[in-house]
């Protein structure tokens, strides 16, 4: 079960999600420690290994440092959902293996705080708090298989 | 069947007769772009997936500019492991420091861009070389690396939006005020997933490095490419300049080309215009926001640090003495050599300003010119995020140089055009 940290905001961006002030490094421990420190300053005290996110529109937009998904998975986030997705963002994620959620309405059918249950086979999130079962947009195929191979390179090493 | 600039380049580069928007394509990349911070993480991938190689030495161009020259001891270990990379794959065009510069105006001022290519880059603001009629996109590391080892990359081939530029631009008026007036109109998510081609007579008048303004901030709108067609001002531009290959393809969007969206902006009745915090489509007209005060003016940046850029700044700076600390970064070291050259470096001193080496700097929130919590700077970049140029609390207004010079000497937004 995962808990729902809902930012009622479009246009989450990646220098809100990892500042600039920290790109010196690319070891992902460092990264995560300040995990939407500009969005959120408490954020990382108050979530717990495999929650979630939940965003509104253009979630990762701006600068292309896949950063930002490595500090959401160092920061053990368990998924992002969002509205919609900037594109670079959007194709990090797939790289790195990491299922973006794409939810059409996602900040009306869930609520922070509420218990969801994810099953990315079926394309459905279960929110237990509100006795709701959700479907998303599922990935294209190919995407889908990128990120089962566990990322881009993992993909085209299995492909040689 | 008719296509687009856009699909045309992906077409050639997919080794297909044609492609349609929607369609996923694996294409071959041409150009690839490689600085110190999107670099080194790629570079360490590549080596822990033991594909540790360089598909084609001649189509890689490393410059470090984020964070150089090294502003801490991370930073340098960055460059350390660019550096050591670039020397151990024998790259003939690494940019050491002293010959770095600011990528986006580097590497088409060296004569890496080539019309009709495909070049991709690990910045988002890569989209800038479509200035030259490429199909130019921004990726991460994980992408820049499978770029770098294997030359291909799978894209969805955008649908395209068209953007016609009618008029001419009034005095006082730059191509910054007419990118920050389309991105106002069509939201920061506005062109996402898509081509975003700009055409019409007001763009004939403009430089490419004005240009070049222009497609940097495709990505602002969400776009994944900006285009614009080839025409004299791209091929003066790139006689006698270009690096290694010097032949290209010239590709026309056909006249029946399909565009999911098209928008006309009058030139003629645009003023200069300022992005208010914190998303470049709150930009507003210089006569509804002159006045607000403001603490730092920043001209640089791929967007606009270029000579063209410094010369505007200079002619409305000259003889005069900046009231906010204004910092000036010539965006690579022959820029900087040229306003030396040119005096416009001793206008900048004898007006008060500071001129640093070629950097991203301060654009990013790195270094050279961070913002205090409650400071407020006019800058000449291409986003003002929460915390963009440093506190969390600052505030980044973008504008055009001219504008950023004229509220540099006031100390709050002001119209340039009473100094010209």
């Amino acid at each position: 079960m995962s808990k729902a940290h809902v930012y009622k905001r479009d246009h989450v961006n990646t220098d809100e999600i990892i500042p600039a002030r920290y790109l010196n490094t690319d070891d992902v421990a460092e990264l995560a420690a300040h995990c939407m420190e500009d969005l959120d300053t408490e954020f990382m005290a108050k979530h717990q290994a495999g929650d979630v996110i939940v965003c509104g529109d253009d979630f990762g937009c701006g600068s292309s440092r896949e950063h930002a998904v490595w500090a959401i998975q160092g920061a053990n986030i368990g998924a992002v959902i969002a509205q919609s997705f900037a594109r670079i963002f959007y194709r990090n994620c797939i790289n790195c293996g990491f299922y973006p959620i794409e939810l059409h309405g996602a900040l009306e059918k869930i609520n922070d705080g509420d218990e969801l249950k994810i099953d990315y086979n079926a394309g459905t999130i279960d929110n237990k708090t509100q006795g709701t079962k959700i479907e998303f947009t599922p990935l294209p195929d190919f995407a889908l298989e990128i990120v089962n191979d566990g990322g881009l390179l993992d993909h085209i090493k299995k492909q040689k | 069947m008719s296509m687009t600039i856009t699909e045309k380049v992906l077409a050639r580069a997919a080794g297909k007769d044609r492609v349609a928007a929607g369609e996923l394509i694996n294409a071959q990349v041409d150009m690839i772009m490689c600085h110190d911070v999107t670099t080194p993480p790629a570079i360490s991938m590549l080596k822990e997936k033991g594909i540790d190689k360089v598909f084609d030495p001649e189509k890689i161009v490393v410059t470090p500019d984020h964070f150089q020259p090294a502003k801490d001891i991370k930073s340098a270990e960055l460059h350390k492991r660019l550096d050591t990379w670039a020397k151990e794959k024998k790259l003939p065009y690494y940019y050491k420091i002293g010959r770095a510069g600011v990528c986006h105006a580097l590497l088409p001022e060296q004569g890496h861009i080539r019309p009709g290519e495909v070049i991709v880059g690990g910045d988002s603001h890569t989209c800038t070389y479509g200035a030259f009629g490429a199909f130019s996109t921004g990726i991460g590391s994980t992408d820049l690396a499978a770029a770098i080892a294997t030359g291909v990359l799978w894209f969805k081939v955008p649908a395209s939006m068209k953007f016609v530029l009618n008029g001419s631009l009034n005095k006082g008026v730059y191509s910054k005020d007419v990118v920050l007036e389309v991105i106002r109109r069509i939201g920061t998510d506005g062109a996402l997933y898509k081509a975003m081609e700009f055409v019409g007579p007001a763009l004939k008048e403009m430089s490419m490095a004005a240009r070049m303004t222009i497609t940097n901030m495709a990505i602002e709108a969400g776009g994944k490419n900006g285009v614009i067609g080839f025409d004299e001002t791209t091929q003066a531009y790139l006689d006698g300049r270009l690096k290694g290959k010097t032949d290209y393809t010239v590709f026309e969007s056909d006249a029946d080309a399909v565009y999911v969206h098209e928008d006309t902006i009058d030139c003629l009745a645009l003023e200069p215009m300022v992005a208010f915090p914190n998303l470049p489509s709150n930009g507003k007209p210089i006569s509804e926001c002159a006045g607000e005060a403001m603490d730092q003016c920043y001209i640089g940046s791929c967007t606009n640090g270029r000579i063209e850029d410094l010369r505007i700044a200079a002619g409305i700076i000259k003889g005069k003495e900046v009231a906010i600390r204004t910092i000036i970064v010539p965006t690579t070291p022959k820029i900087w050599k040229q306003a030396i050259d040119e005096g416009l470096a001793e206008i900048f001193y004898d007006a008060g300003c500071v001129v640093s080496a070629p950097t991203c700097g301060a654009c990013l929130g790195g270094f050279m010119g961070i913002l205090a919590a409650g400071e407020k700077c006019v800058s000449t970049t291409n986003r003002n995020f929460v915390g963009r140029m440093g506190s969390p609390k600052s505030g980044v207004y973008l504008a055009s140089p001219a504008t950023a010079a004229a509220s540099a000497i006031e100390g709050k937004l002001a119209d340039p055009r009473k100094y010209l």
